[in-house]
């Protein structure tokens, strides 16, 4: 009985399978999809070869120091950073008081309540505080932004495939829409208000190119010259360290815990083959 | 417990005399994972993924209960928290990234323990009740699997419950309000959150209890073995401790340094970039997938495109894809093949490996966008999946003729590789071994 009705159900799911795929592939042969501009035109992120790469990369700190710099004077005037805090920025190597600076400094103001007459108010932000966000809300940063929402940068880098590589390879990678894209995909043409870059998934991004001329952030004595791709590098450095900050300990406690596991699991197999030194099996 | 010739527990210090009297349990654990259990002395390397499966569910209990210390399991502060635990608290990252890969880890060792059984047919009488006990705990894995994944709240947590839950909504008539049922709501939200991270936090300890059934149902045949061939004395077999709790030492130690390798140098190796995005209700993914282990039957749930006259395709997808594990249920009756072991069935080998290609070829096929030719090939591998089980299985089993098997563990053992270095002198073994070469 289990064997007939087994039999019966076997036979009507791989036969209605083998039905659909007779039907799909008719269907695809007459009807072949349409090729789309996103899928003949969309590019993978360009390798920038980053410090942090393999599993011995480290962080280059004046790298992350000139990426948060870029961050400071360009991205953030749309980009919140929510989950960070200024008390973070010490592992980039500043000390204390350069972090008190910083956040005192920092030009957008940390929502708070006033003290004295319980009216909401900002206020200079503290190394404890996360990064004020740009805007008061949704709303607003879509309202002054061509109604896009600029997204949150803490996580951006994991949020992504290749997410360090892609960042780099979005900031340089604005261009103007190829006319072989538009000879082949002619209702395609970029709409008024946003711009062109093969990086993005979907070809066409509200966001202008914040990056456009060397020198745009000045970098101190002895750093390399800020051309956009050495700030495109520096700022995505900057935001593979936000969105990962632990990273460095991950790999230098993994280093450890690998050592550690190899002898064990050698001392292991040993003792497995001396056990079992006598038994045939 | 399960052969005359077990060991038997025998307390030498005065303590733990004291308490064997008064609770026998240092005896229960003797008997079930000490030198009081008999385990045939030719089990190979396929069969340490018990234990690890085990191991990885203690990995996943500890973490998870370390994590929930500091979780907040509300949509508005779900994400954050999670957040919180990768950059405030002490080796935060680890739990989580030891959690969210000893999630895939987990699945991959069980993957391997049901490989095993599938391959040596350990579900054959008399080990049908331990098959589907494990079944049962494949099951509660998945569920347990599924409702972890949303608790992070990111873009593929809410849409990946959306879509599963939106399962039950192919259910005709009562299936909408099944659906709302369960959210707690007409699209997951708080209220679905919670109840997830409550059943999350539950279900690993009924596993945990299902797994003392499991083993319980083992140890009453004892295990199974490569060759199939029952254990027939005392000179088949070898203490569980310290033989295999030494094979299992290193298994184990090949686990960790893997696991390692995962955790510390490729965390979201596995994971999917988009659930690093908060869940937007008003923004929905460009390619909806969960996690690898459920690719297989994601692709089957897909794979059905055509309505099958008054059968809507997607409730046709529903049920297939639940008749793809609940098939497993009924392969102690559909496979009545009197031999285990792949190793003696050359039909039943080939057939197999197919299944195994088959498997993975769905599993691609899951993971890949909706698309052609992808739904084409997983309509042709789930095709083969469902044949393979229900129709194929017992006509092997009729046809097939399968190789002699060998007279005895110890004699197949022996054949190996030459006679010399007789199995004399084993501590805890009886001494009535049958003469090398006997066939």
């Amino acid at each position: 009985m289990v064997r007939i009705g087994a039999f019966l159900v076997g036979l009507f799911f791989s036969g209605w399978l083998l039905v659909s795929f007779i039907m799909g592939a008719v269907a695809y042969v007459s009807e072949p999809p349409a090729p789309t501009a996103e899928r003949e035109f969309h590019k993978h992120p360009r390798h920038a070869g980053f410090s942090f790469e393999g599993p011995l990369g480290h962080y280059d700190k004046a790298q992350l120091q000139r990426g948060f710099q870029v961050f400071s004077e360009v991205c953030s005037a749309c980009h919140s950073l929510k989950f960070v805090s200024f008390r973070d920025l010490a592992a980039l190597g500043y000390n204390e008081a350069e972090v008190k600076a910083i956040a005192k400094n920092w030009k957008i103001k940390t929502p708070d309540v006033d003290p004295k007459t319980g009216e909401v108010a900002g206020r200079d932000s503290m190394p404890s505080d996360k990064f004020p966000k740009p805007f008061a809300n949704n709303v607003a940063a879509a309202a002054a932004n061509n109604n896009a929402v600029p997204p949150d940068l803490s996580l951006m880098t994991k949020a992504r495939h290749d997410g360090s590589n892609y960042v780099y390879s979005l900031i340089t990678g604005y261009q103007a829409q190829p006319a072989e894209l538009l000879k082949k995909f002619p209702d395609v043409k970029t709409p008024e208000g946003l711009h062109y870059n093969p990086y993005f998934a979907n070809l066409n991004l509200a966001m202008a190119p914040p990056l456009t001329a060397e020198g745009q952030v000045t970098y101190g004595e002895g750093q390399p010259k800020p051309t956009v791709d050495q700030m495109a590098k520096d700022v995505a450095a900057f935001l593979t360290w936000t969105a990962e900050p632990k990273m460095e300990n991950r790999k230098s406690a993994g280093i450890a815990v690998l050592f550690f596991l190899l002898i064990a699991t050698a001392l292991a197999y040993m003792s497995y083959r001396n056990i079992w030194a006598e038994v045939k099996h | 417990m399960s052969f005359p010739w077990a060991n038997h527990y025998t307390p030498k210090a005065p303590l733990m005399q004291w308490i064997d009297e008064r609770l026998p349990l240092p005896r229960l654990v003797y008997n079930a994972v000490g030198a009081g259990y008999p385990v045939p002395r030719n089990l190979n390397f396929f069969w340490n993924f018990g234990v690890l499966s085990g191991l990885a569910l203690m990995i996943q209990i500890v973490t998870g209960i370390i994590m929930a210390m500091h979780y907040g399991a509300n949509e508005l502060v779900a994400f954050s928290s999670v957040e919180h635990v990768m950059r405030d608290v002490n080796a935060g990252w680890l739990m989580r990234y030891a959690h969210a890969n000893g999630a895939s880890f987990f699945f991959i060792v069980v993957y391997l323990h049901i490989f095993r059984g599938l391959y040596y047919s350990s579900y054959k009488a008399p080990r049908e009740m331990v098959w589907l006990l494990g079944l049962v705990i494949f099951l509660l894995m998945m569920a347990t699997a599924f409702m972890g994944y949303v608790l992070p709240w990111g873009q593929m947590s809410y849409w990946g419950a959306k879509v599963i839950t939106g399962l039950f909504g192919a259910i005709p008539v009562v299936g909408e309000p099944i659906q709302t049922w369960l959210l707690g709501g007409f699209a997951p939200g708080n209220a679905a959150l919670n109840r997830f991270f409550s059943l999350h936090y539950l279900l690993p300890f009924v596993i945990a209890g299902v797994i003392i059934l499991h083993i319980w149902a083992l140890h009453i045949p004892g295990s199974s073995n490569p060759t199939g061939v029952e254990v027939k004395g005392p000179q088949d077999t070898v203490p569980f401790h310290p033989y295999y709790t030494a094979k299992d030492g290193f298994g184990a130690g090949i686990f960790f340094i893997l696991f390692a390798i995962a955790v510390y140098f490729g965390p979201n190796f596995l994971g999917h970039p988009d659930n690093y995005i908060e869940a937007n209700p008003l923004s929905t993914p460009a390619h909806i997938v969960p996690e690898w282990y459920f690719w297989p039957f994601y692709a089957i749930l897909r794979a059905f495109t055509f309505d099958f006259f008054f059968i809507p395709a997607k409730l046709l997808g529903v049920l297939a894809m639940f008749a793809s594990i609940l098939l497993l249920f009924f392969l102690p009756w559909l496979d009545t093949s009197p031999v285990r072991s792949g190793n003696y069935r050359p039909m039943f080998k080939k057939f197999f490996w197919i299944l195994i290609a088959d498997v993975l070829v769905l599993g691609y096929c899951g993971g890949a966008p909706a698309e052609e030719p992808f739904v084409m090939i997983s309509q042709i591998a789930a095709a083969y999946y469902f044949a393979h089980f229900l129709i194929i299985l017992p006509l092997i089993a009729a046809f097939e003729k399968p190789l002699p098997l060998p007279g005895s563990i110890t004699e197949s053992v022996l054949n190996k590789g030459g006679f010399e270095g007789e199995r004399d002198a084993l501590p805890g073994m009886g001494s009535d071994t049958q003469p090398a070469g006997a066939a």
